[in-house]
């Protein structure tokens, strides 16, 4: 869908052509021949239209989309940092892709991605579902908590990377200290740095791949807000009679969630499930600032940046960015597909 | 009768009130043991980490001296990136305000081809990676010269502001009834004037919710902006600086101070301004 926006100046056609908010006139927008005196006020709107919407179209095609579609071209050259003179070497190769395809850790890597990215996922539109209904009810004081939760989803990310880093510390961290001094844990836990960690559950030994587990609540948290934003917005907007009705009619709170107010949220929940999944798929910042990938929880964005940055092989990490984005349109076709986006394209 | 509305609706109440309880803990615990932990010395934290409040006599200023002080002075120089942020957050307020009131005027009021293509498909530059566009950005860059210079992250922040502004604005926009704008048009002003003197002037909350929103963007940004200026120290904005200090084991102390630092500009201006920016964020959401 992205390249679409390119087809700024092709003419107005099809079926949404006069889904304006005036009412269509007759032609859509007709060039002003014809007529005596210059061009009609039609036409001289359709440009003044253009022009004023042409830098913001602009910037767009320059610094998203051209790049995009450069970074293909950057994943079949053979392009190192030092040498940055053979970006016009238009020798292509595919070796780039040999590379990334034939790393060791390739598929460990997309699985934590995968994970990771799904995990955040259902945490983060999950809690904000909860938090939403929760707030839904007027009571004294509930701006203030609205305020307060959306805190996370504001603050600079730098910031929540080292707090989380200082509280889950395993010298002086309080979780830790508390754990170890009154939950009687035999050693503290390496939340950020540990694989495995064996937890007895019922006299069986579970590991936890407990740093994966830390980052993926990272994410759940430093996100809820957003979730919790929106489908709050939902529920305010929501006409009251039908659950009213469904009250009178007997049914209990948890069946007018179910059959009256779920059915009227899933939109919007499907949209959240999409953008954040889409979003934590090419999440970089949290992870690089928590664990710098280690632990387990080396995602595909953080070794595209070691690609770029500690290898010097440009072409490897477009190569590996263009696999990435083939999951993310894979993701958004189907969304696509089953029509989710359509009749959410207002939000 | 009704028990089971009754015992539901006591259950779920009970689970409120204690779901409400641990957010608003998760929310606000981690924010307050950053400004805890700031203000006091270290030795007193590694003596008993569990004792968060600090006492009065302890309650000391030094790790946020210590973080704002030039590196001549023995500090880590944080203040001095404050300027850098302040630039490239403003810069990209400016313009992309400028750009998104054109843009969203547009798209409300006036009818242009191609106009359906850009209200429906504009979100989708937030289906492209970050880091996958910052390849090919990192080589242009660099080529042209300008990898270090603080305009090419506004360039950046730019285009990845402009269309939710756009969106914030236009939802704004069409709740403004069109009268005044036809009124001033047969009064004989002219496209620009019609925006500057009347269209400009009704929108001024939507336009300091959509700056509001620009700002902790820029201000947060983090990838770009260790990509692009990492080897350019001067040009470091806070949240590289401060992400970099965590690099050079610094104390936890003197990393919370900073964490205040770059924390307290964000979160000052969205308290003053929250509602203003929800509302801004979230018109359009309530249709679904």
């Amino acid at each position: 869908m992205g390249p679409d926006g390119s087809r700024t100046t092709a003419p107005d056609s099809g079926p949404n052509a006069g889904a304006d908010r005036r009412p269509a006139s007759a032609p859509a927008w007709e060039p002003a021949r014809g007529r005596r005196r210059g061009p009609s006020l039609r036409a001289r709107e359709a440009r003044a239209g253009l022009v004023l919407v042409s830098p913001t179209v602009l910037i767009v095609l320059l610094v998203v989309v051209l790049p995009f579609l450069w970074t293909i071209l950057i994943s079949f050259q053979r392009l190192r940092l030092i040498d940055l003179q053979n970006v016009f070497d238009i020798t292509l190769t595919l070796r780039n892709f040999e590379t990334v395809l034939g790393s060791s850790d390739l598929w460990e890597m997309v699985r934590t991605t995968l994970i990771y990215s799904v995990g955040g996922t259902i945490l983060s539109v999950g809690a904000g579902l909860l938090t939403a209904l929760a707030l839904r009810q007027r009571f004294p004081g509930r701006m203030i908590i609205r305020a307060f939760v959306l805190v996370p989803y504001v603050i600079p990310v730098v910031s929540a990377a080292l707090v989380w880093r200082t509280l889950l510390n395993p010298q002086f961290g309080p979780v830790n200290v508390f754990g170890v001094e009154v939950l009687g844990w035999d050693q503290p836990i390496g939340f950020l740095s540990e694989r495995f960690h064996r937890v007895e559950v019922f006299g069986l030994g579970v590991d936890l791949p407990i740093a994966l587990i830390t980052v993926i609540v990272f994410e759940a948290w430093k996100t809820f807000p957003l979730a919790f934003l929106f489908i709050l917005a939902r529920l305010q907007g929501l006409p009251r009679d039908l659950e009213e009705a469904g009250r009178v009619d007997g049914a209990t709170p948890l069946q007018r969630f179910r059959y009256v107010v779920a059915p009227q949220l899933s939109g919007v929940i499907a949209l959240l499930v999409l953008l954040r999944f889409i979003w934590t798929f090419q999440n970089f910042n949290d992870i690089y600032l928590l664990t710098r990938g280690s632990g387990g929880t080396e995602v595909v964005s953080v070794q595209v940046y070691n690609y770029l940055i500690s290898r010097n092989d440009v072409g490897g990490a477009a190569a590996l960015g263009l696999l990435m984005s083939v999951v993310l349109i894979i993701a958004f076709a189907v969304y696509y597909r089953y029509g989710v986006l359509k009749q959410e394209s207002e939000v | 009768m009704a028990s089971r509305e009754r015992v539901e609706t006591r259950v779920l109440n009970v689970a409120r009130v204690v779901w409400l309880a641990i957010v608003l803990a998760g929310c606000v615990v981690p924010l307050l043991y950053m400004v805890l932990l700031s203000v006091r010395p270290l030795q007193a934290v590694l003596a008993d980490p569990l004792d968060m409040l600090p006492s009065l006599s302890e309650l000391n200023l030094a790790a946020y001296e210590r973080v704002i002080a030039s590196p001549e002075d023995g500090g880590y120089g944080l203040l001095s990136f404050f300027g850098n942020s302040l630039i490239v957050a403003l810069g990209s307020v400016v313009l992309t305000v400028a750009l998104s009131v054109l843009g969203a005027y547009a798209a409300t009021r006036l009818r242009f081809p191609g106009k359906n293509v850009i209200n429906t498909s504009f979100f989708a530059v937030y289906m492209f990676p970050g880091i996958v566009m910052a390849i090919p950005l990192f080589v242009l860059f660099s080529r042209l010269g300008l990898r270090g210079e603080l305009p090419a992250l506004i360039i950046i922040y730019l285009a990845s502001t402009v269309p939710v502004s756009v969106y914030m604005l236009r939802n704004y926009f069409r709740s403004i009834p069109q009268g005044l704008e036809d009124a001033a048009m047969v009064d004989g002003c002219n496209r620009s004037q019609v925006i500057w003197r009347i269209v400009l002037p009704l929108a001024m909350p939507s336009i300091a919710a959509t700056s509001l929103y620009v700002f902790m963007i820029a201000w947060n940004e983090y990838l770009f902006a260790l990509l692009f200026l990492l080897e350019s120290r001067d040009n470091w904005t806070v949240s590289l600086g401060l992400a970099q200090l965590d690099d050079i084991s610094v104390s936890a102390t003197v990393l919370m101070a900073g964490s205040v630092l770059l924390t307290l500009p964000v979160v000052v201006l969205f308290f003053a301004a929250e509602r203003l920016l929800v509302e801004g964020l979230t018109a359009g959401a309530e249709k679904g």
